[in-house]
C-alpha cells in the first residue's frame, strides 16, 4: 500500500500484526468454547418434560417447557389444567389466571412454576405462549391441515 | 481493497453511490413496508402481530452484520492501517447499535401479544443485548480515543473480542432451549419456513434496510472525512498566521 522502496520492513510488521489478530481471534474462539461447554444446561431457558424425567425432581422454582397436549387442556373456573409433552414424556401442568392469546392445544407452551414432589404436577405461576418459526396465510394452515401437512409444529 | 483505501478516491466514488444506494434503500424499504403492512395475508396463529416481523427480522440481521462489517473494519485498520478503516468503522457503529435497537424494541412489542411478555432472558434475547451493549461500548471508546487523536486502537480490539458474540447470537436458538423461535429462513439451504405471501414483503424489506445502512455509512464517512479535511486546514491555518 505504501512506496516500495522500504517494502521489506513494513511487509514484515503487517503479518505480523496478521498473525497476532489471527492467534488472539483462536485463542478467544477457544476460551468461549471452553466456557460455553462447561455453561451447558444453565443457560438454558426451560427444561423439557424428559429433562425433567432424567433426574431428581427439583424443588426450586424451574420452567418447564413443550407443546400442550392435544384434547389436554380441561377448565375449572379460572384455573386451568393440561399436560406438556415433548413427545417422549409428559408433566400435567394446573394453572389460575390470566393465558396469553397464543395459548392453544398443540402449540408451544412454556410454564414457569414449581414441580409438586407428591403428585407429580406442575403448578405453574406464569404462563407464556411459545411460537415456531413457521409463519403462513390461514388458509393455507387450514388446507395443509385438512391434508394432514401440518404436524403440530414444534 | 488497497486501491480504494485511498480517501480521495473513495470520496469520488462515494459522491456518486451515496444518493443511488439511499433512493434504492428508500424505494425497496417502502415497497416491503407497504406489501406487508397493508397487502399481506396475517399468519394462521399470530394474526396481524405478524407484521412486526417486516421490522423485526432486517433490523435483527442489520445490527449483527453491521457487528460483523465493524468487526472486519476494525481488523483492517489493525492489521494494515488503512487510513479509511477507521473511519469506516466509525461510521458502521452507530447505525447498527440503531439497528439493533429497533430490533430490541420492535421485538418486545412482538413479544407481549405472543408470548405474554416484553421480555425474558433467554439465550436469543440475552445474546442481542449484549450486541447493543458491544456497539455502545464501542461508541464510547472510539469516541474518547478520537478526542485525544488516536487511532482507535483500543476500539477496533473491543469490536474484534466482540465477535465472539455473533455465533452466539446466530446458534443461541439452537444451543439451548429459548424462548425465542428456531431460525425460519436458511440461508445455506435456500429454504425457509415462510409461506411465500410472507416471504416476499420479508425479503423486499430486508434489502432496503440494507441499502439504507450502506447509504447512512457512506454519509457518515463522507461527512467524517470533510470534517478531517476541515480541521487540517484550519490547523495549518493558524500555523501560517502564528
Amino acid at each position: 500500500m505504501r512506496s516500495s522502496a522500504n517494502e521489506g520492513p513494513k511487509v514484515k510488521a503487517k503479518h505480523q500484526r496478521l498473525w497476532l489478530v489471527l492467534g488472539a481471534l483462536g485463542a478467544l474462539g477457544g476460551a468461549g468454547a471452553l466456557a460455553f461447554s462447561t455453561l451447558g444446561d444453565k443457560a438454558t431457558y426451560f427444561y423439557a418434560p424428559a429433562d425433567l424425567a432424567k433426574g431428581p425432581a427439583p424443588t426450586a422454582a424451574i420452567r418447564l417447557g413443550g407443546m400442550v397436549k392435544e384434547g389436554s387442556i380441561e377448565r375449572d373456573g379460572a384455573t386451568i389444567r393440561f399436560v406438556v409433552t415433548d413427545m417422549a414424556e409428559t408433566v400435567p401442568v394446573t394453572y389460575t389466571g390470566i393465558l396469553p392469546d397464543l395459548f392453544r392445544e398443540g402449540q408451544g407452551v412454556i410454564a414457569e412454576g414449581k414441580l409438586d414432589p407428591a403428585t407429580g404436577t406442575f403448578r405453574a405461576d406464569t404462563i407464556l405462549a411459545k411460537h415456531d418459526e413457521s409463519y403462513m396465510p390461514p388458509e393455507v394452515a387450514g388446507a395443509m391441515k385438512k391434508t394432514g401437512r401440518v404436524s403440530a409444529g414444534n | 481493497m488497497h486501491r480504494y483505501a485511498n480517501p480521495a478516491r473513495f470520496l469520488k466514488i462515494a459522491r456518486v453511490a451515496t444518493p443511488i444506494v439511499a433512493l434504492l434503500g428508500l424505494a425497496l424499504t417502502a415497497a416491503g413496508l407497504w406489501i406487508g403492512l397493508f397487502n399481506s395475508p396475517p399468519d394462521y396463529q399470530q394474526g396481524e402481530s405478524v407484521r412486526i416481523m417486516y421490522v423485526h427480522v432486517p433490523a435483527a440481521w442489520l445490527g449483527a452484520g453491521g457487528y460483523l462489517s465493524l468487526a472486519i473494519a476494525s481488523a483492517t485498520a489493525l492489521i494494515w492501517r488503512h487510513p479509511l478503516a477507521t473511519i469506516a468503522a466509525r461510521a458502521i457503529a452507530p447505525a447498527g447499535a440503531a439497528f439493533t435497537a429497533i430490533c430490541l424494541v420492535s421485538g418486545a412489542l412482538w413479544g407481549k401479544p405472543t408470548w405474554g411478555t416484553y421480555w425474558v432472558w433467554d439465550a436469543r434475547l440475552t445474546s442481542m443485548l449484549v450486541l447493543l451493549f458491544l456497539y455502545l461500548g464501542y461508541l464510547a471508546l472510539s469516541a474518547s480515543e478520537a478526542e485525544k487523536g488516536g487511532e482507535g486502537r483500543a476500539a477496533a480490539i473491543l469490536a474484534l473480542v466482540g465477535v465472539i458474540n455473533l455465533p452466539i447470537i446466530k446458534y443461541s436458538v439452537e444451543w439451548w432451549n429459548t424462548l425465542h423461535q428456531g431460525s425460519s429462513i436458511s440461508v445455506v439451504n435456500a429454504s425457509s419456513k415462510i409461506a411465500p405471501e410472507l416471504l416476499t414483503p420479508l425479503l423486499l424489506s430486508v434489502a432496503g434496510f440494507s441499502f439504507l445502512f450502506a447509504a447512512i455509512v457512506l454519509m457518515r464517512m463522507r461527512a467524517m472525512l470533510a470534517q478531517q479535511r476541515i480541521e487540517a486546514r484550519s490547523r495549518r491555518l493558524a500555523e501560517a498566521l502564528a
